[in-house]
């Protein structure tokens, strides 16, 4: 820690670089994220370019595309081109699920910042020792397969599964309640896939509150509702923001959720973008589906850069 | 409780409860899981009496074995490659006077963690599917090594970046000012230091690559069917606790790798 803050003190580490670049060629070392930098250029940013491409392209019959430009994936995306008179009629399929989609984001993001903020403050409060299980035990759901825990929650939820043989048993019911392949199940799945991406940034916000100000505040005659909400809530804003931003972008885009707990009759935008690269062998729609997609995506991430840049934050 | 005592500022009333219902809520499930992969009758969700073979059925599974070698092949590579890539990436822009280009070289690492998997696995289905059309270039099973590289590279490079950051620069610039060639110092000094940084990354890239569905599903080709492509596979057939058995297998190394991550981070921090 001496070392640390001495080093600290009197040369910054911008100086310090400075230093280091002077006596060494610490200026060549930029050349070391060249191949990091290459591989995802050309197997991550490239292939974006060429779903831009495709997406003004024509599909060809057995999936892939035709060189020949066409703004059909989008229009496709709203209408429909009527066989006979070549008109195009209003087709608001594809917007319904991405209205869908959106809502239920919203309603998972809500959901789990609800759950997740005061599970995230009761762990930042504990003493340390006892912080470290708390943080293993949110650690490893969040970095747990997630078709496993998908699974897990189908099992549970069947028809044949153990919250209907329990209640049949208990004679609550007499027939099973249908809970599986419907929005219950999506969303319940969602909850349970996204929580732990809620709790763990806003455990990293919460954990450097700094509880002077609480104690402040109690000085001052505030009850533990306003502590609550005019202090430590305002404070832990940018985790708040980045737990929300981690549930929303993947709760959006998920695939893996609606595909097993909603049996392919309950869509979302992921299952929909898939089909056309499968049964669908629509390329070029599939490509356009997912430009809206990563379009909602930035629109998301502009929020997030307007609304956190600009501030210092202290710690 | 009626018994008065000092006030702990800290405390929020119900929270403690809402944390012990949502632990509730992320493990049963799970749990459940897991224990009806023990289950010896054959339905999944009848319960009979403890039993070990749905363990011993998956692994005298020729389908089963493939799976896991392909997904090993796969993971171990992509592992080694992100690893690397990441660790070269994460000093190239750290020790370096800021160079231009240095926020897009940031972004284009982390690029493939803000852009959904789904928009990742068609994009990166239609680049081989390009390649393969216009220069005749299938890898194979590369296609899927060279799909999980590029998701593993940004999450084994926070670890080490994180760890190049926290590191007391002093030792290098002593190091320096005792004439140890750059390489010198690198190799005696930050690359021990670092080590630790690098496991993390390693066991975290793994653990992505290992569980990887969506991007492989749509990439994967006849014949490289990976565990988690297996276990979905299964899923649309009469289910038996084999499914469970196998799928806690998948849980179980998660644990181990995010644990092993976990506690080298900790060790770190004291």
């Amino acid at each position: 820690m001496t070392t640390a803050a001495l080093s600290s003190a009197p040369l910054s580490k911008a100086a310090l670089f400075e230093a280091q670049a002077v006596k060494t060629s610490a200026r060549r070392n930029r050349l070391l994220s060249l191949p990091a930098l290459i591989i995802i250029g050309i197997f991550g940013v490239l292939p974006l370019v060429i779903i831009c491409v495709y997406s003004f392209l024509v599909a060809a019959p057995y999936g892939g595309v035709q060189w020949q430009f066409s703004t059909d994936a989008y229009l496709n995306f709203l209408f429909q081109r009527d066989i006979f008179d070549d008109t195009l009629q209003f087709t608001p399929d594809f917007l319904i699920i991405y209205l869908r989609s959106f809502l239920f984001a919203v309603v998972t993001t809500i959901i789990c910042l609800l759950l997740g903020f005061p599970t995230a403050y009761f762990m930042a409060t504990r003493p340390p020792a006892q912080r470290n299980w708390w943080v293993l035990l949110i650690t490893i759901p969040f970095w747990s397969n997630l078709l496993v825990r998908t699974l897990a929650i189908m099992f549970i939820i069947r028809d044949e599964g153990l919250i209907n043989n329990a209640l049949l048993a208990l004679g609550v019911i007499d027939r099973p309640i249908t809970m599986l392949y419907t929005n219950f199940a999506i969303q319940l799945g969602l909850l349970y896939a996204f929580l732990p991406f809620m709790v763990l940034p806003l455990y990293s916000s919460l954990e450097k509150l700094d509880f002077r100000l609480v104690e402040a505040a109690y000085d001052l005659y505030a009850t533990r509702r306003q502590v609550l909400w005019r202090v430590i809530i305002p404070l832990s804003k940018p985790g708040i923001i980045a737990g929300c931003l981690l549930v929303f972008i993947p709760a959006l885009g998920a695939y893996v959720t609606p595909l097993i707990l909603g049996g392919g009759v309950h869509l979302m935008i992921g299952d929909l973008i898939a089909q056309q690269f499968g049964s669908g062998r629509n390329w070029p729609l599939g490509c356009a589906q997912a430009l809206i997609l990563m379009a909602a995506v930035l629109v998301a991430l502009y929020f997030y850069v307007r609304n956190t840049s600009g501030k210092v934050q202290h710690g | 409780m009626a018994e008065p005592r000092v006030m702990d500022i800290k405390d929020q009333p119900g929270f403690r409860s809402i944390a012990i219902i949502c632990l509730l809520v992320l493990y049963i499930p799970v749990l459940i899981l897991m224990i009806f992969s023990l289950n010896s009758g054959s339905l999944v969700t009848h319960w009979e009496g403890v039993t070990l073979k749905w363990y011993g059925s998956a692994f005298l599974n020729q389908e089963f074995h493939s799976a896991a070698k392909n997904t090993l092949i796969i993971s171990v590579t992509a592992t080694i490659v992100s690893t690397i890539c990441a660790t070269l990436a994460a000093i190239g822009m750290t020790r370096v006077k800021p160079w231009r280009g240095l926020a897009a070289a940031f972004m284009v690492i982390n690029l493939p963690l803000m852009v959904p998997e789904i928009i990742t696995a068609v994009a990166t289905l239609s680049f081989f599917a390009l390649i393969a059309g216009t220069l005749g270039l299938n890898f194979g099973i590369g296609n899927l090594i060279l799909a999980h590289t590029v998701f593993c590279i940004p999450f084994a490079y926070m670890p080490i970046r994180a760890r190049l950051e926290d590191m007391d620069l002093t030792l290098e610039y002593a190091a320096a000012d005792l004439y140890a060639t750059p390489w010198n110092a690198f190799k005696r000094i930050t690359l021990p230091l670092l080590v630790p940084g690098i496991m993390s990354g390693a066991a975290l890239a793994f653990i992505v690559s290992f569980d990887d569905f969506t991007i492989t599903q749509l990439v994967a080709g006849p014949g490289q069917t990976t565990l988690p492509l297996y276990i979905w596979n299964q899923i649309r057939r009469p289910m038996t606790p084999e499914i469970n058995a196998i799928s806690t297998i998948l849980l179980l190394v998660s644990i181990l790798f995010v644990s092993v991550s976990f506690l080298i981070a900790r060790r770190r921090a004291k």
